[in-house]
């Protein structure tokens, strides 16, 4: 279809008349320029807002005690009971689409009061007892040394991975913290880590404040006992950690003797729905950013449709003339509709690498000034690409086929006496 | 047009042979470019039959007539109809595009045809460097390249002078000598009496059909 000859007749046909093929390929590449912009603007809200999100595995809940709100089986209402850690080893034993089950305890805290000594410094750190698989659920850096481990767990050991933040408050310039020594709540341990927390937008400081202990040293030191304050738990990729909610809270309140009907006796953040919520919150803005830029496409394609329109007309004698010569209706509809298709994909091409250099550019000026609140890095995937192309050649087609079918309306005895 | 139809054609009746040359006369509004696009299958008869090298033409769709066209008929127009933005040769070439001739062997063939016109050193150059008889002979050639049956000629000299539409009536002489059937319109007598039969058209019947002695437009150039 697309032979040598039909590339140099429509090329010359598109030649005959540059300025004006120039004027009407700008509606289309315009069109398609905004509606890739758009999508890669979403996109960067997108991948900004998500970042708030942090690195914590996203298919994740976290879950904690309140008070009872209805009295059950001889217990009052208003009672305030913990989990255990039993409650963890039986969640891991029902619920094998559990991939991890942290439980944590805490100290402390963001504007606490000072808790942590070393020397003649203190401070006041978050303090957390935790498992080693607490990394695996919110990524960070290790930077020195190493995280929690099961041996630490095993023999109740006494150290401790300290976030920058720590670091610096505890510690001269230049100063080792490795084996060194702190007193938490009066407790010594031992340093054998330092971390900072990579992507964490908000929290930067109060995760840099942060100090992890073994859960077991931790329950030991400072008299928590086998009680969990909260629970982190993530579910394989299979498996949507919101659909096993309501099993996991019914299990851990027959375990604590809870009625089930008691919606405010155990709290939870569902990690996953609130990601879930966002995600389709940007799906929508996707899916108004296709409209929108389809819309101003539309008016490129209309413009296409247009001047093709005129092109006809001019060339009606031409046509008359070229199917005397022999040329079939189809033949000349074919070649008005690849004329509009072709100008339809060149401008469109150019208007996408134009989009292109756009956004290379608008990742460059935010590198270069640093993070933005609620934007980062807009782009588009290559499907976004593939599906613009799409809606060219389709829209492409559309444009020409009106003129196409005008073409071979008038007999060719009546076209050939148009001068 | 409208609703308004005019009988043009009012019951014409002739035959011609394969390898004459013949000129059709008449004033204007006489029929006789009617006609032409009857034969040339541009246009259709309300009745009657029409036959080429024995192929009834009738019930034509687009399709067909097209093809009938490309196959047996070759144009020459008043205005040469050239197609501006094609060179010479790629308008020689045309027609042979159109019959789905591969490339390099069209370009041969109009080559061929070009050089038959003595047009072959502008293959190149656009219509518009050419001079109206120089137009006209690429227009001439390009009639030729597809091999037609018969060549359908519109007022060939209408938008040329005397010395260059003798030149072209020389053309087609050579051509018909060389057996090629030629049908020309013209109102112009010294250019009909260059042709072998004359027929004289009024008001849509053929009034008078005759032989004459054909003048040879090689002594006038």
């Amino acid at each position: 279809m697309f032979s040598r000859d039909r590339w140099e007749e429509i090329l010359e046909a598109l030649n005959a008349n540059k300025f004006r093929t120039f004027l009407t390929a700008f509606g289309v590449f315009w069109g398609i320029t905004i509606l890739v912009l758009l999508l890669a603007l979403t996109n960067g809200l997108r991948n900004g807002v998500t970042a708030d999100f942090g690195n914590f595995a996203t298919n994740s809940m976290f879950i904690w005690t309140q008070q009872t709100s209805k009295p059950y089986k001889g217990l009052p209402k208003g009672r305030r009971f913990n989990f255990k850690l039993e409650d963890v080893a039986t969640l891991k034993n029902d619920f094998p689409q559990l991939k991890y089950v942290s439980p944590r305890n805490q100290l402390g805290g963001y504007s606490g009061a000072n808790n942590v000594v070393r020397g003649t410094k203190t401070g006041a750190f978050q303090v957390n007892g935790d498992y080693p698989e607490f990394i695996k659920q919110q990524p960070m850096d290790i930077i020195q040394g190493r995280f929690v481990s099961y041996s630490d767990i095993k023999s109740n050991r006494k150290v401790c991975v300290i976030g920058t933040g720590v670091v610096k408050g505890l510690y001269d310039k230049g100063e080792r913290p490795l084996g060194t020594y702190i007193k938490i709540n009066g407790v010594n341990f031992m340093v054998v880590g330092t971390f900072k927390v990579s992507n964490s937008q908000g929290d930067k400081e109060e995760d840099a404040n942060t100090i992890f202990v073994p859960f077991t040293s931790f329950g030991q030191a400072f008299n928590f006992a086998d009680n969990v304050g909260w629970m982190a738990l993530t579910a394989y990729d299979g498996t949507n950690i919101t659909t096993l909610k309501p099993q996991i809270l019914e299990t851990l309140k027959s375990r604590r003797t809870v009625h089930p009907e008691d919606d405010r006796a155990i709290g939870n953040f569902d990690l996953s729905e609130a990601f879930g919520r966002v995600n389709g919150l940007f799906s929508i803005l996707g899916l108004v950013g296709y409209f929108v830029g389809a819309l101003v496409l539309m008016s490129g394609i209309i413009g296409i449709s247009n001047i093709m329109l005129i092109v006809v007309k001019e060339r009606t004698k031409e046509i008359g003339v070229r199917r005397a010569l022999g040329a079939s209706p189809w033949m000349i509809k074919s070649q008005i509709l690849q004329e509009s298709l072709i100008l339809t994909i060149l401008s469109g091409m150019v208007g996408i690498s134009f989009a292109a250099a756009v956004i290379w550019g608008l990742n460059y000026v935010l590198d270069m000034s640093g993070p933005v609140e609620n934007f980062a890095n807009p782009s588009v995937s290559m499907s976004v690409v593939f599906t613009a192309l799409f809606i060219l050649v389709v829209s492409g087609l559309l444009a020409g086929l009106i003129p196409a079918n005008s073409a071979t309306k008038m007999k060719p005895v009546d076209a050939l006496r148009i001068e | 047009m409208g609703n308004n139809s005019l009988h043009v054609l009012k019951g014409i009746n002739f035959d011609v042979k394969q390898g004459e040359l013949v000129s059709i006369m008449g004033s204007s509004g006489s029929g006789k470019s009617t006609l032409l696009n009857i034969l040339g299958m541009l246009d259709e008869a309300d009745e009657g039959s029409y036959t080429l090298d024995n192929v009834p033409i009738k019930n034509l769709n687009e399709k067909i007539a097209a093809n009938y066209r490309n196959k047996f008929l070759g144009f020459i127009f008043q205005s040469f109809n050239l197609i501006n933005y094609k060179s010479a040769l790629d308008n020689v070439a045309l027609p042979l595009y159109y019959q789905g001739v591969p490339r390099k062997e069209r370009v041969e063939r109009a080559m061929h045809y070009l050089d038959k016109v003595g047009l072959a050193p502008w293959s190149h150059h656009l219509p518009s460097e050419l001079s109206g008889g120089q137009k006209q002979r690429v227009a001439i050639a390009r009639a030729l390249a597809s091999d037609p049956k018969v060549l359908l000629a519109d007022e060939p000299t209408g938008a040329l002078d005397t010395k260059t539409s003798y030149e072209v009536m020389e053309l087609i002489q050579g051509i018909n000598d060389d057996g090629k059937t030629i049908l020309v319109v013209t109102h112009e007598h010294d250019i009909a009496q260059m042709t072998k039969r004359i027929v004289n058209l009024k008001d849509g019947v053929i009034i008078d059909d005759s032989m004459v002695e054909q003048v040879r437009a090689s002594q006038y150039v």
